[in-house]
């Protein structure tokens, strides 16, 4: 318990330490979130559909926490390039503790920078439904940061150079963030779409947060939190797997 | 004499090269061992097969009777290592790095803080211990990452060369220091260098692999006789011969080193 914890102090520490980079990731959500929700509001609602912005807020908000997520195994890479990760493999503590330690680092993060997307978006006028159902929408958050972190780590772990990892990582998150649900509602696209938008697991967690913050829910939160908890239990099986095969 | 790392037999294959091929040796303890040969010889495989940061695909090696395989944790908790890169956290402080070392080996609070004292006191950084690693010269994080090796108070000592790219003042200190432990604390040293002359004055046995192999292993004057030589550096020589040769294959030290500098570069 305690390595798990002190690793994860570790991230901490170099978070509050890490300076404009620590806000600079969720820039890019935010963009999205002020040009698209102000862009297609007017729009949105004469579909009769409400407030675009309303809408957009929970997947800007899986973005964020997809975005800063997805990368994390760059620490990973970092840690294997410049030394640091040899000191936690020569430690004697089993590699689970020193995955672990770290993936709930970075999910930590992920989900504090989703909550800055949050209550930016409170500022502009989003207002969630029930502010009870705040707490599942964190339970969200932090399934889906600690899903995507774990996947990149075990990417991480797997993968020895810089440009391989931002090769697949690059591959990966452009179609998940576009074919999730973040951006649109899934009743009336065609049946393409909608069958690779249901095989997404992110689109899981922006239905779950849709669900929890607007109270619209596409597959209804049972089901949501069923693929969430089964993505979780593969992607952080894997990534242990794979640490418990690095060698340096 | 008392055997405390022991190798057996031990080969490391990889796709198509054999980096260390079926080499045997015993260090005794209190021993300073120097493990000596010329890049990609396989010095730097063996050492990370004996710290469990690599599998052996042939043959055993054991740390005080820890099997390094089998036994992973009680091995690991035998030794403490000085890597030939650092392996610091850049963005911590020199006494935050010491504290998650000792949260990593589980040692005592209060145990812990106070070694932590003596040792930084030791590698002269105790006015420092609150700066970030990043400010550190190379001498300085090479100072430290001692001092971080030796809080568990380890049996055994591996340095894969540690004296690299210092300069002469910080290179002597260096193994005064280790002289000292090594008298002092009875502690196991296990060490690398391309500088012979610190391995001539240090090492009270010197093992010599070149090709993955073994090519000879005595203390100096047995070194000498069997090459009939004067010096380390010409029996050295005599055993390795005099070709260059290129950086180890399975590493990837010139990626890193490319990285290094780009990243240097940004800062």
């Amino acid at each position: 318990m305690n390595t798990i914890y002190i690793l994860w102090l570790r991230q901490m520490i170099r978070f509050k330490r890490s300076g404009v980079r620590m806000v600079l990731s969720i820039v890019q959500p935010l963009v999205y979130f002020l040009t698209l929700g102000f862009g297609f509001n007017a729009m949105f609602q004469q579909a009769g559909k409400g407030s675009y912005i309303q809408f957009v807020v929970p997947g800007v908000i899986a973005q964020t926490i997809l975005f800063t997520s997805i990368f994390w195994g760059m620490n990973i890479m970092w840690d294997k390039q410049f030394g640091f990760l040899k000191e936690t493999m020569v430690a004697p503590v089993s590699r689970i503790k020193v995955m672990l330690g770290g993936s709930l680092g970075g999910a930590t993060i992920a989900v504090i920078q989703g909550l800055m997307l949050f209550i930016i978006a409170l500022i502009f006028g989003f207002h969630p439904y029930s502010w009870i159902m705040l707490g599942v929408t964190l339970l969200v958050m932090a399934l889906l940061a600690i899903s995507m972190v774990s996947f990149s780590s075990g990417v991480g772990a797997v993968v020895n150079d810089m440009q391989g990892f931002m090769a697949i990582t690059n591959f990966l998150v452009i179609p998940l963030f576009f074919l999730s649900s973040a951006l649109f509602p899934l009743d009336n696209v065609p049946t393409v779409m909608k069958v690779i938008a249901s095989c997404n697991p992110l689109t899981y967690a922006v239905d779950a947060m849709r669900g929890s913050l607007i109270n619209q829910s596409h597959f209804g939160l049972p089901i949501d939190f069923a693929v969430m908890g089964g993505t979780a239990i593969l992607l952080i099986w894997f990534s242990i797997y794979r640490f418990n095969r690095i060698q340096i | 004499m008392e055997t405390i790392i022991s190798v057996k037999n031990v080969s490391k294959k990889y796709k198509e090269v054999t980096a260390v091929d079926n080499i045997s040796f015993d260090v005794n303890k209190g021993e300073i061992f120097g493990f000596l040969g010329p890049n990609g010889a396989g010095k730097s495989t063996t050492i990370k097969m004996l710290t469990t940061l690599q599998r052996p695909t042939e043959g055993s090696l054991f740390l005080a009777g820890n099997n390094v395989s089998t036994a992973q944790d009680a091995a690991r908790k035998t030794f403490g290592i000085v890597f030939q890169d650092p392996s610091l956290d850049d963005e911590l402080t020199a006494s935050e790095n010491m504290k998650l070392h000792a949260a990593l080996y589980s040692l005592d609070k209060k145990l812990a803080k106070e070694r932590t004292e003596e040792l930084l006191k030791l590698v002269e950084l105790w006015d420092r211990k609150d700066s970030r690693v990043k400010t550190f010269s190379g001498g300085m994080k090479r100072r430290l990452e001692i001092a971080r090796g030796l809080l568990h108070h380890p049996k055994i000592l591996f340095l894969d060369e540690p004296t690299l790219g210092l300069d002469a003042q910080t290179r002597n200190l260096l193994w005064s220091y280790i002289k000292k432990l090594n008298e002092h604390e009875g502690m196991t040293i296990l060490f690398t260098t391309h500088y012979l002359g610190e391995a001539e004055a240090i090492a009270d046995r010197i093992a010599i692999i070149d090709h993955g192999k073994l090519v000879a292993m005595g203390d100096l004057e047995e070194l000498k006789e069997q090459t009939n030589t004067e010096t380390l550096e010409a029996a050295y020589l005599e055993l390795t011969g005099k070709a260059v040769r290129d950086e180890s294959l399975d590493t990837g030290d010139a990626r890193k080193e490319i990285y290094r500098r780009i990243i240097a570069n940004r800062r």
